[in-house]
């Protein structure tokens, strides 16, 4: 017997619409209250990456870099070294190539506390073309031994994210994007590090997605819902450590899998659930829904997420496919 | 100790300081003598005279810090650690050896004497700055967080913004050491690409520049003397070196930058810094391998 479980989330057409970086904006400003031990950087876009409100209210902790994106990854490693807790930010494709190399030799290899919050995440930045739209961040940083990655899926989630990363010690990545998203988790209980959740019950396979993505694939579960198919929708907001546990109970009880992501094909949320199945014991059908191996271009959002087919329509004939395979 | 003997034995020191980075590098078949060599003089006068640290209390908040940029010298590094008392010189005959804390390039991760991982170049001086705004908001006044760059690393764009940085932050508690050797894996610096006029573009960053000969203990010893007075501004001193010095056969040769001398080579080198030439002796005058630090790394850490 089959149990629709779509009335645990709030359908589609109710969903409040925030901004991740308002989130963590806000959130830093609480933390410098709080702890004076957090230090805030930036590199030019504190009025983007919302860093300007603590920088308001903290002038003497908020460090403004200008445009050295790799000045600012090492002084924040310095600033750590004398006993802070920086919260760095610029936009994500800039963070985790331009100062990759930082990232890696100094940041993640000495387990430094530092913290890069990375804003205007994926291709539904928009307009300003490729070159400002983020493909391969978590590929970037889930190479690094060291780094937990996390992906708030909204606005209380990227909250909760901010208010946990300054109380764990060691490197951490977390992107934030530029566009209002739907709220789909709830405040008090949005995050617990390593833990995925599991946001809708089912079993006629599993979508398992981060970010942006999670409220694609609850749209799906809807689409699919009304076709009599009602797949487990699970947000993994910590793609490293990954909740392997939760991964298994979905391939063992579900029997299929589609991971929808705003990231490259390579090396993200994909490629980290299916290196994990091929190796264990449910090696069930799996789909990767992610940003093929292009370019994109400039665009609005909408536009952009479907030519990459990041839509709940592809992740829901996607979840069809798998079915099938089965 | 009158000035002139204090000058004689840090001189003393820095010749003992060579002969273990060339044991070392010499048994490791692996490692960088040319910078170590052309930096011993004036990182002697530092860490025996300055730099304000406590071996027995190694991590004292307040302590001066210092950052080899140039990681590629770590062998200068940790000699100067041991023989400054962090740990015992016979372990340095461990370096770049799969159990050592003594990896190719410092790390912190092994060896937490080292106040930062470095290796890729161009990376050193950023966080040496963020050290010295961290200590300035900490209050720790008279900590002064010293930096050291070879002069081909400053071809690193990376070091010009940490150079903006820290004249537009005025950060006067920052000091960088430039080991001017004029010599770089590919040749010279002139030739590669050049640096110069170095003093005259660090003093439009808004530094303080001091230039002093890097092998001259009297003008170095002013040189540091200078740079602890506070200026308002950040502090580069420019010290005049040669890669290889102390073993003249083999001054100022680009290709030692990172290539090993042989058993040959290294008893050359030790006769001509003023040694026996027996390697085995002298490896064995270094003392056993064990780490054995001043404090139980549990208690420091």
């Amino acid at each position: 017997m089959k149990t629709p479980q779509l009335q645990s989330v709030l359908p589609s057409k109710f969903w409040k619409m925030e901004l991740t970086r308002e989130g963590y904006g806000r959130t830093l400003v609480e933390l410098g209250h709080e702890n004076s031990r957090v230090v805030v950087l930036d590199a030019d876009l504190s009025q983007s990456t919302l860093t300007k409100y603590f920088a308001a209210e903290f002038p003497d902790r908020f460090f403004e870099m200008g445009i050295s994106e790799q000045d600012m990854m090492n002084t924040a490693a310095g600033l750590s070294l004398t006993g802070y807790i920086p919260f760095l930010s610029s936009y994500a494709v800039f963070l985790t190539s331009r100062s990759l190399d930082q990232l890696r030799n100094t940041v993640d290899y000495t387990r430094l506390n530092v913290k890069v919050a990375a804003a205007h995440g994926g291709i539904s930045v928009g307009r300003d073309g490729p070159s400002h739209q983020s493909m391969e961040d978590l590929s970037n940083t889930l190479v690094l031994p060291n780094m937990t990655v996390v992906v708030p899926a909204d606005e209380p989630q990227a909250e909760a994210v901010t208010r946990w990363a300054a109380d764990y010690v060691g490197p951490v990545y977390f992107r934030l994007g530029r566009e209002k998203v739907p709220t789909i988790t709830d405040g008090e209980s949005s995050f617990e590090h390593g833990k995925a959740q599991v946001v809708i019950e089912g079993e006629d396979g599993t979508i398992i997605a981060c970010g942006l993505m999670v409220s694609e694939a609850i749209k799906a579960a809807e689409l699919l819902a009304t076709e009599g198919i009602f797949p487990r929708v699970i947000n993994v907001a910590t793609l490293k450590p990954l909740d392997t546990n939760a991964i298994d109970a979905a391939a063992q009880q579900t029997g299929a899998i589609v991971t929808a992501e705003e990231h490259s094909i390579y090396g993200g949320l994909g490629s980290v659930v299916a290196r994990h199945i091929a190796e264990s014991s449910h090696r069930v059908p799996m789909r990767i829904v992610g940003i093929p191996d292009i370019y994109l271009t400039s665009g609005s959002p909408e536009e952009l997420l479907e030519v990459a087919g990041l839509t709940a329509k592809n992740i829901a004939m996607k979840l069809k496919e798998v079915i099938k395979a089965k | 100790m009158n000035a002139n003997n204090e000058l004689n034995v840090l001189k003393a020191t820095a010749q003992q300081i060579r002969r273990d980075v060339l044991l070392m590098i010499n048994n490791a078949q692996s490692g960088h003598p040319g910078g170590p060599l052309s930096a011993a003089d004036y990182l002697t006068v530092l860490w025996f005279k300055y730099l304000r640290c406590d071996v027995k209390n190694p991590f004292w908040e307040q302590r001066d810090r210092f950052v080899m940029s140039n990681g590629h010298c770590s062998a200068l590094n940790y000699a100067l650690l041991a023989r400054r008392g962090f740990f015992d010189p016979g372990y340095l005959l461990t370096f770049r050896t799969l159990e050592s804390r003594l990896v190719g390039h410092p790390s912190r991760v092994k060896l937490p004497f080292i106040e930062v991982s470095t290796g890729s170049l161009g990376q050193g001086l950023s966080v040496a700055h963020g050290m010295a705004l961290g200590a300035k908001l900490r209050g720790w006044d008279d900590a002064t967080i010293y930096c050291n760059c070879g002069d081909g690393e400053l071809q690193e764009g990376s070091c010009w913004e940490a150079i903006t940085s820290a004249g537009h932050r005025k950060s006067e508690n920052l000091v960088l050491m430039v080991d001017y050797n004029n010599a770089q894996i590919d040749g010279f610096v002139p030739d590669v690409k050049e640096l110069a006029p170095l003093a005259e573009k660090l003093r439009a960053f808004h530094w303080r520049v001091i230039e002093a000969d890097g092998h001259d203990f009297e003008q170095i010893d002013r040189a540091f003397a200078e740079a602890k007075q506070r200026a308002g501004k950040p502090t580069a001193l420019l010290f005049r070196t040669v890669m290889m010095k102390g073993c003249p056969s083999f001054e100022n040769i680009p290709g030692w930058h990172g290539r090993p001398p042989t058993d040959d080579e290294a008893r050359v080198m030790l006769r001509e810094l003023g040694f026996d030439d027996d390697l085995e002796k002298a490896r064995a005058s270094m003392g056993n391998r064990d780490f054995h630090p001043a404090v139980p790394m549990e208690e420091q850490l």
